[in-house]
């Protein structure tokens, strides 16, 4: 970004520079090689080994699918709370009789483009409903969340979807060198996101009218229907999501991703998107992101509860924020 | 006494002892890490005098009044009140010795009633309880003393308007038996009706021996209210003892910015009659707030909207700006109809607007400078949906180096712009988007005075360049300097349409009030 000629204001942002953008990722990078130097001094060969690596970049893949339309949506202004529903909904609705035999006679893509399609739907929804409604994202995405479980229920009757289309099974649980497929799926949606978000018309309109949505709108965007697209694209990643999350369990149930919406949140915030809106960074919500599996990873090994878990998760989150307004404080005032 | 001669209001009363100030501030010195806010001001205020306190934004006026109120501390220099030499440690003690201030951001609490509001901080109380009824017969009697019965002790805050907001400020700077008051900026969120009333109740507490310290960029209202002027620059005191009434201009924007400025209007070079119609507004109405207003404007011409806030101005502006979606009419730029309530097909036609409120309407605040030049064209610059930052920057200080935008670099937060410097920002994004109508309400708001005239030249040069400009302004005289052709609105009505040198102020507000009281 700044390979630019720019004679004038390369001293200043030099002066400022570690509490720019790239201060803020020098920062994130630190607390992960931090936390893995723990794991490696606690854990030894069992954290560092290619196994491992792999197990927590499969662990991160799902939600930081999730956390890439997340990025976009609170940077907007907004927030999805749905994202966990909308998963499980997506799973289930891919691995229905129906869908599967469908599958079965036509194609095995069949069951990821139903997923896609279910995750986009309810996306889209709630924009209409957000951008056009005017109801509060807040409300709009908890009814989501909400009625979307529910559906997921209705639909598969509260049992679980064994998943037996074997063309799929083959796909989504196959390596692609060395790396499985799930984890190349999360490193393609971080790389169009981050295009999409820092290249693209659509990742400006995102940041400015999360920044000033009211300006915006006289400078002539059309908001409404940028709050559309950006929520349709948050339903899209949890359809994304919803498919790996069928090919890691191999089942769909309307259980699928519950809570994920608070954890793919928590990363993303840690990560320094501004839950106001404004202001957003793929890269560093893929830190994040990292951040949190690998914390569960060395929890895991160390055979340390869930509880523990929560707790240090927790502590994270606030230490995150509490740094993060640092920063803030310091780039405004100069 | 100084030789203040008026005959239009009352000189300082106080017959026992004129000449013995009220208050007096002595080389008063405030440091700031890194920054030296004051550096020696003097200021001496009379009782029952309205004491101007005049300066550029940054000239340290905040900071004085700060010190006066508690809320800063000062490195050096006296406090004088009533011959003895005072020191005011925080807030309240300043309430203690009877200094007030009223801030431009009015500190009241919404969700309270008017009475709770007067004694917030102070409450009258009898063991723990609250002495309602003591508290709301008091509220009554200061409402009356400022002119203002009407408004009822029980009435909910957040449902006055600002003009009532800041009558209750003053009940409590009353309460606290205030014998200085300073106001800061509070003409800034009136009319030119809420402010004449406010003139009223000054007047009123002047006569009672109060003294106010008057805060304000408009030079009209300071010579029409005030007493005595003194001026700060850089923190220091540049003039004093300046009668309000008679003092010229020049020299005051001289003190000022210390440089001559003519805070002067460009010159018309007339519109030609056969330029063409570039905006057509045909009895245009929004239900409720306007109805049937119709002018052209030609390229090359500025027309002028004025008028009382919520006589509709900024509402015409939206309305033919698809920001609002209007009821009734047409809007038409250069012949061709514009959808009702799009600004998207506004800004395609070509028209472009400065809103009122610069930062909560104008610009995404921390993003950089260029990005909000190119809010209105990024998309067109870019290619099949990918940015063109290269081409943005370069169009963007192309527009920072036409408009003489400072500080220059295109890449700092516009948040970090002065007033003068953003709303540069937001006609270089109308101009890189190449309007053939701008839109300007209140352009100058918040604007302080040397960077006034630059930008009325800018506007002009603009409208030379073939643009068809409408500009709405509280300010009467920028609104007649300004524009060719001014409408008067009242009411939602255009109620008198003339050139502008056909037109004077004291024309404007007699139509104003005539609209007001019909």
């Amino acid at each position: 970004m700044s390979t630019q000629v720019d004679a004038s204001p390369a001293a200043e942002s030099r002066s400022s520079w570690l509490s720019g953008p790239a201060g803020r990722t020098v920062g994130l990078v630190v607390a992960l090689v931090l936390l893995a130097v723990v794991g490696v001094i606690t854990g030894g060969e069992r954290f560092a080994s290619l196994d491992n690596v792999m197990t927590i970049l499969r662990l991160a893949s799902v939600t930081g699918v999730l956390a890439i339309g997340m990025t976009f949506v609170i940077t907007a202004g907004g927030i999805d709370l749905s994202v966990g529903s909308v998963l499980g909904l997506a799973t289930v609705w891919a691995s229905t009789l129906a869908t599967q035999t469908m599958a079965e006679d036509l194609h095995w893509t069949v069951m990821v483009l139903t997923g896609l399609a279910v995750g986009t739907a309810a996306g889209l929804i709630n924009g209409l409903i957000i951008a056009y409604g005017k109801v509060v994202a807040f409300i709009a995405t908890l009814a989501m969340m909400i009625a979307a479980r529910g559906l997921a229920e209705m639909i598969s009757g509260r049992q679980t979807q064994v998943v037996q289309v074997d063309g799929f099974l083959d796909f989504v649980r196959a390596d692609f060198i060395g790396v499985p497929v799930l984890v190349w799926m999360f490193v393609v949606v971080a790389v169009a996101g981050w295009f999409l978000f820092n290249r693209t018309t659509f990742g400006r309109r995102t940041v400015a009218v999360g920044g000033n949505a009211e300006a915006s709108r006289l400078a002539g965007i059309k908001v409404q229907r940028h709050l559309l697209y950006v929520y349709g694209l948050s339903g899209l990643t949890a359809g994304i999501a919803g498919v790996m999350m069928l090919g890691r369990t191999t089942a769909g149930t309307s259980t699928n991703g519950l809570y994920y919406e608070l954890e793919v949140i928590a990363a993303v915030v840690v990560g320094g998107t501004l839950l106001i809106g404004g202001r957003g960074t793929i890269v560093g919500t893929v830190i994040g992101v990292l951040i949190f599996a690998m914390l569960t990873n060395v929890f895991t090994i160390n055979n340390l509860s869930i509880s523990a878990q929560n707790v240090a998760k927790g502590v994270i989150i606030v230490v995150a924020v509490l740094i993060q307004q640092r920063f803030a404080a310091r780039s405004t005032s100069t | 006494m100084v030789d203040v001669d008026r005959d239009d209001a009352a000189p300082p009363e106080g017959a026992d002892a004129p000449d013995v100030p009220l208050l007096r501030m002595e080389g008063i010195v405030k440091h700031f890490p890194g920054a030296k806010a004051l550096d020696g001001v003097d200021l001496d205020v009379l009782p029952g005098e309205v004491h101007c306190l005049l300066g550029q934004n940054g000239a340290g006026k905040s900071t004085l009044i700060k010190v006066l109120a508690g809320a800063h501390q000062p490195t050096s220099g006296r406090i004088v009140l009533d011959g003895e030499e005072i020191a005011i440690p925080h807030p309240v003690a300043a309430l203690r010795h009877g200094v007030a201030t009223i801030y431009q951001e009015l500190d009241v609490v919404d969700g309270l009633t008017v009475a709770e509001n007067v004694f917030l901080g102070h409450e009258l109380d009898r063991g723990g309880f609250t002495q309602r009824r003591e508290a709301i017969r008091s509220t009554r009697e200061m409402l009356r003393r400022l002119g203002h019965p009407e408004i009822s002790p029980h009435r909910e805050v957040g449902r006055l308007s600002a003009a009532g907001k800041q009558i209750v400020s003053m009940a409590r700077a009353l309460s606290h038996d205030a014998r200085v008051i300073v106001m800061d900026e509070p003409s800034a969120v009136l009319d030119a009706g809420e402010v004449q009333n406010l003139f009223r109740v000054v007047r009123g507490l002047t006569a009672q021996g109060v003294a106010v310290v008057y805060i304000s960029h408009r030079l009209e209202e300071i010579r029409q209210i005030g007493d005595r002027i003194t001026v700060l620059k850089n923190g220091r005191t540049v003039g004093r003892d300046l009668p309000a009434a008679t003092t010229p201009t020049a020299e005051l924007i001289r003190l000022m910015t210390g440089r001559n400025v003519e805070y002067a209007f460009p010159t018309r070079p007339g519109v030609p009659e056969d330029a063409p119609v570039v905006l057509d507004v045909e009895d245009l109405a929004l239900a409720g707030t306007f109805e049937d207003v119709s002018f052209q404007v030609r390229a090359g011409e500025i027309v002028g909207l004025a008028g009382l806030v919520g006589a509709g101005r900024s509402e015409i502006l939206e309305t033919l700006y698809g920001a609002r979606r209007r009821t009734a009419g047409s809007v038409a730029v250069k012949g061709r109809r514009l959808r009702s309530g799009s600004v998207d097909a506004a800004v395609a036609a070509g028209i472009g607007l400065c809103p009122e409120e610069r930062k909560s309407q104008g610009l995404v605040l921390d993003e950089p400078v260029y990005r909000n030049i190119t809010l209105s064209t990024f998309a067109r610059i870019a290619r099949g949906g990918w940015l063109d930052e290269r081409a943005e920057r370069a169009a963007a200080r192309e527009q920072v180096a036409a408009l003489d935008l400072r500080p220059a670099g295109v890449d700092r937060a516009a948040r970090t712009l002065s007033g003068g410097n953003q709303q540069k920002a937001l006609l270089g994004r109308w101009l890189v988007h190449g309007c053939d109508v701008l839109l300007l309400d209140e352009p100058t708001r918040g604007v302080d005075v040397g960077a006034r005239s630059e930008l009325y030249a800018l506007v002009r040069r603009l409208a030379d360049a073939g643009t068809a400009v409408v500009v709405v302004s509280s300010e009467i005289p920028e609104v007649l300097g300004l524009a060719d052709h001014v409408l008067v609105v009242s009411e939602g009505r255009v109620v008198h349409r003339a050139p502008a040198q056909d037109i004077d102020e004291h024309r404007v507000l007699d139509l104003v009030m005539e609209g007001t009281v019909a």
